[in-house]
C-alpha cells in the first residue's frame, strides 16, 4: 500500500511534463468549419502597459465588428509569458481561440506546427490583397517560400530612448549614431553619477533582438542560407561578444542589469536613474511609469558607423504582433471577417496610436498620429533599416538557446569574469548543438 | 484485516439451507462495499495519474516535436532515440541532463537534511511549555501556509542585486562581502535556492515532529533522569528511536517533493535557471515546452520517474527491514 503510494507520488514528477499535454487528450485533426457563426473567441497579446488597458482600448472595437456583422467576439487577454504555452496547448489539444495575436518572430515556428489558416491568394484576398502591407512586416509572418501564417497587425522597431536632462547635464548636444559615440557619451554620463544604458539580461528574448542586430551589423547571420545553425561563426561570435562587451568591457551597461528580465531597465529609465535604453515602442509603457514625453528623445539605434540603412547598418529587428487565424476554428468565415476588421484603415490608425505602434498597413501609415517626432523614427526604421528575425522553424528554440547563452555571459560579465572569444565560442558552441538536428 | 471482520458474522448466523440463501446478495454486498467506496478515488486516480502516465510513456517512444503536435498519431515512432540521447552523457543533451541530476540530487539531500534538522531542533524545543509558545508555534508555520507564488516572488525581491533586501544586510550593514552579490544569477543561485527551499520546508518537518513527539510517554523522560540521563542522553535514547516511524516517512516525503520541486525554481529563475541551480524539473519542462521537443522531455520524465521509484523501494525495502530486525 505504502509503496503504491509512493509510486503515486512519483507519478506527480511525470505529470509536471505531461499534464498540460495529456489533459488535451484526443488531438482534433478535422479542419476548420462554420458550425458557430454568431461568436467568435480573441486571444489578444498584451500590448499597453497592463490587461485591463488592453480590455478597455479593444472591448470598444470588438462591440464595433458586432454591430457590422453581428458576431460577438469574446476577448482574452493573454499575458506574454503565457502567450507561447497557451498557443501551444491550444495547438496539441485542438481546444483554441478562433483568432489570436502571435509573437511576429514565432511565425516560421508555428507555421511549422500547421495549426494556423495559411494565407493564401485567396484568403488575403478576403481581407483587400496582401500588397496592403508593408513589405518588412510581411517579411516576419512566416517561412519564405511559403503562404503566411499570420498577417501583421502592430508594428514596432527598436529605438534609443535618452533622457533629455541628463544628456543635458553631461554636456552632450545630440544623441550617439554609433557604438563608439555611446560609449564616449557613457563616461560623461557617469561622471554625473547616473548610470548609462539599460539591458535586461536575463530576458531570452531580450538578448535574441540585440544579439541579432549586432550580428546583422557585423555581416553575419545566426542561421545558414539554407536554415542551419551557424553560432559559432566568427564573426557571429564577435557581434555576441560585442553586446556583452558593452557590460564586461565599456561598462556601459550595469553589471546589475545582468539579473533584469521584467522590464527592471524601462523602469530605471523612466525613473531618470538611467541616461539610455534600447526598446520597441516604449512611449505608452513610458507614460504609464509616470515619464513625461517631452523628458526623453528618441533616436535610431546606433550602428557601427555611418548611419542606419540596409545590410550592415541594420539597427533593429522587425519586431511587431501577427493576427492569425486557428485552422480548427467553428467560424472560419467569421475569423476571416475578424482579421479584415482588424487590418481595416480605421481600425487600424485606432489600435495603433493606442499602443503607440506602427500600422503595418501602408495607407493606415500616412496618418497624422504616426508622424510624430516619437513615431518617426521608428516608421523610418522599420521602412529602411529593420531585419526580419531568421524566418525558420527553430526560431523558437534558437531565441532559447543562444538567448540562455547571452544571459549567462551576461550572468559571468557581472561577476567580474573575463568575457573572451573562446568564452563566447563555447557558450555559442552549446547553444548550438541543443538546437534540433533537423 | 478487511476478510477477518467480514468473515465473522457469516460463522456466527445460524447454520440452515433456507437461511443461507438470502444471505449471500448482503455478503456480496459487504464484500463489494469497500471496493466501491475505493471506486470514485480510483477512477480519479485513473484519470489524474495513471492515463497521463501512459501517454507519457507513449510520448517519449515518439517523435513527438512542433511539426507532429497538433495531430500526435502522425508522430512517427523513434523507438528508443529519445532515451538514447537523454542518457548519452557524451552529447550536449544527455550531459546537462546529467548535470542537471546531479545539481538535484545535491541540492535535494541538503535541503532535505536541514528542512529536518531545523523542523526537529525546533520541535524538540517548543516541548516545553513557555510564554508564547503557540504564538510562536504558529509563526514557524507561516511559511508553510503561504501561497508558493507569493512567497518566492517576495524573495526574488529579496534576493535582488541593486535593491535587495539580502545584499543590504550582508553588504551594506554587516560589510561581509566587497562587494554586493548576484543571488539570482550565476553561482550563488544555488545557495539562494536552499534557502528559499529549506525556508519554504522545515516548517512541515517542524509540524510532523511536533506531532510525533506528543505519543512519546513523559514517563520515560522521568525514568531517564532519575537513571541520571541529560538532555543529550535523553534526546538520543528516548526521542530519535521513538520518532523513527515519524521519521521515516517524513524523510521520503520531504525528499520527493523537494526532488520534484517545480515551483520553487520556476518563479525564483524563470524559464531558463542558471547552470548552478538547474534543477530537473526546470530542465525537464525546458526540454518540452520551451524547445517543443515533447518527446524527448518525455523520456527524461520517464527516467526520472523510473529513478524516484528505485530510490522510493529501496528506501521502503531497507528502512522496513530495518524495522522488523528492531521490533524482534
Amino acid at each position: 500500500m505504502r509503496s503504491t503510494r509512493a509510486a503515486a507520488v512519483g507519478a506527480v514528477t511525470l505529470s509536471l511534463a505531461l499534464a498540460a499535454t495529456a489533459c488535451g487528450g484526443g488531438s482534433s485533426t478535422g479542419g476548420g468549419s462554420d458550425d458557430s457563426p454568431k461568436t467568435l473567441t480573441y486571444w489578444a497579446s498584451n500590448q499597453g502597459a497592463s490587461i485591463a488597458v488592453d480590455k478597455k482600448v479593444l472591448q470598444p472595437e470588438l462591440d464595433r465588428f458586432q454591430k457590422q456583422t453581428g458576431i460577438k467576439v469574446k476577448l482574452e487577454v493573454v499575458p506574454w509569458s503565457d502567450l507561447l504555452n497557451r498557443i501551444l496547448a491550444a495547438t496539441t489539444s485542438g481546444q483554441g481561440p478562433d483568432v489570436l495575436n502571435i509573437g511576429n518572430t514565432w511565425s516560421a515556428s508555428l507555421q511549422a506546427t500547421g495549426a494556423f489558416l495559411p494565407w493564401d491568394a485567396k484568403n488575403f484576398g478576403k481581407i483587400g490583397g496582401k500588397d496592403r502591407f508593408v513589405d518588412s512586416a510581411l517579411g516576419s509572418t512566416g517561412a519564405q517560400g511559403k503562404d503566411p501564417a499570420a498577417v501583421p497587425l502592430y508594428s514596432m522597431a527598436y529605438a534609443l530612448y535618452y533622457n533629455k536632462k541628463i544628456f543635458a547635464d553631461a554636456g552632450i548636444s545630440k544623441p550617439p549614431a554609433t557604438w563608439d559615440e555611446l560609449v564616449a557619451d557613457g563616461k560623461k554620463i557617469k561622471a554625473k553619477g547616473k548610470s548609462v544604458l539599460g539591458a535586461e539580461g536575463a530576458n531570452v528574448s531580450e538578448n535574441i533582438h540585440h544579439v541579432f542586430v549586432f550580428a546583422k551589423q557585423q555581416g553575419a547571420d545566426f542561421f545558414t542560407p539554407d536554415g542551419k545553425p551557424d553560432f559559432t561563426n566568427p564573426k557571429v561570435v564577435d557581434a555576441v561578444k560585442s553586446y556583452v562587451d558593452l557590460m564586461a568591457k565599456d561598462k556601459v551597461i550595469p553589471t546589475g542589469d545582468a539579473e533584469y528580465a521584467q522590464n527592471q531597465s524601462v523602469s530605471d529609465f523612466a525613473k531618470g536613474k538611467q541616461a539610455m535604453l534600447l526598446w520597441q515602442s516604449a512611449a505608452s509603457n513610458l507614460k504609464s511609469q509616470g515619464m513625461s514625453e517631452d523628458a526623453y528623445g528618441i533616436a535610431p539605434v546606433p550602428v557601427r558607423s555611418g548611419t542606419p540603412g540596409a545590410g550592415a547598418q541594420v539597427d533593429s529587428m522587425v519586431a511587431g504582433i501577427n493576427i492569425a487565424v486557428f485552422k480548427n476554428s467553428h467560424n472560419l468565415d467569421g475569423a476571416v471577417k475578424f482579421v479584415k476588421f482588424m487590418t481595416s484603415d480605421t481600425e487600424q490608425k485606432t489600435l495603433n496610436e493606442a499602443y503607440t505602434s506602427i500600422p503595418p498597413v501602408k495607407s493606415a501609415q500616412s496618418d497624422a498620429a504616426f508622424n510624430t517626432p516619437a513615431t518617426a523614427v521608428l516608421k523610418q526604421t522599420l521602412a529602411t533599416s529593420a531585419a526580419a528575425l531568421p524566418q525558420v522553424p527553430s526560431e523558437s528554440q534558437f531565441e532559447t538557446t543562444v538567448g540562455t547563452a547571452v544571459k549567462e555571459l551576461f550572468a559571468d560579465a557581472a561577476a567580474g569574469r573575463a568575457i573572451t572569444t573562446d568564452s563566447v565560442r563555447a557558450k555559442l558552441e552549446k547553444a548550438q548543438q541543443q538546437m534540433p538536428a533537423a | 484485516m478487511t476478510t477477518t471482520t467480514l468473515e465473522e458474522p457469516v460463522r456466527k448466523a445460524p447454520p440452515g439451507t433456507a437461511a443461507r440463501e438470502p444471505r449471500r446478495p448482503g455478503r456480496l454486498r459487504r464484500v463489494s462495499l469497500p471496493y466501491l467506496l475505493l471506486l470514485p478515488a480510483l477512477l480519479l486516480e485513473l484519470l489524474v495519474h495513471l492515463i497521463p502516465m501512459v501517454i507519457g510513456i507513449v510520448m517519449s517512444f515518439k517523435e513527438l516535436t512542433q511539426f507532429y503536435i497538433r495531430d500526435w498519431g502522425t508522430a512517427p515512432w523513434s523507438g528508443l532515440a529519445n532515451y538514447r540521447m537523454s542518457v548519452d552523457f557524451d552529447a550536449p543533451v544527455g550531459e546537462a541532463l546529467l548535470h542537471s541530476f546531479f545539481v538535484t540530487v545535491g541540492f535535494t539531500l541538503l535541503s532535505v537534511a536541514l528542512c529536518w534538522l531545523i523542523g526537529t531542533a525546533a520541535a524538540i524545543y517548543m516541548q516545553d511549555t513557555f510564554r508564547g509558545r503557540g504564538l510562536l508555534r504558529a509563526l514557524f508555520l507561516i511559511p508553510y501556509a503561504l501561497p508558493v507564488y507569493a512567497a518566492v516572488i517576495t524573495w526574488v525581491f529579496m534576493f535582488q542585486h541593486d535593491n535587495g533586501l539580502v545584499n543590504h544586510v550582508l553588504h551594506d550593514q554587516l560589510h561581509l562581502t566587497d562587494k554586493p552579490s548576484f543571488w539570482l544569477i550565476g553561482d550563488n543561485s544555488f545557495y539562494a535556492l536552499l534557502t528559499v527551499s529549506v525556508w519554504k520546508g522545515w516548517p512541515f518537518a517542524f509540524l510532523i515532529v511536533m506531532a510525533g513527539l506528543q505519543n512519546i510517554p513523559g514517563e520515560l523522560y522521568e525514568a531517564a533522569a532519575l537513571d541520571g540521563a541529560g538532555i543529550w542522553q535523553q534526546i538520543r535514547r528516548i526521542t530519535l528511536p521513538s520518532l523513527r516511524p515519524v521519521n521515516q516517512v517524513l524523510l521520503l516525503v520531504l525528499f520527493l517533493w523537494t526532488f520534484n520541486d517545480f515551483n520553487t525554481p520556476y518563479v525564483l529563475f524563470g524559464k531558463s535557471a542558471p547552470e548552478a541551480a538547474d534543477l530537473i524539473s526546470v530542465h525537464i519542462y525546458q526540454a518540452s515546452f520551451v524547445t517543443w521537443n515533447f518527446g524527448t522531455g518525455s523520456a527524461m520524465s520517464v527516467l526520472l520517474l523510473l529513478f524516484l521509484l528505485v530510490v522510493t523501494g529501496a528506501y521502503l525495502l531497507l528502512t522496513s527491514r530495518g524495522r522488523r530486525a528492531a521490533d524482534v
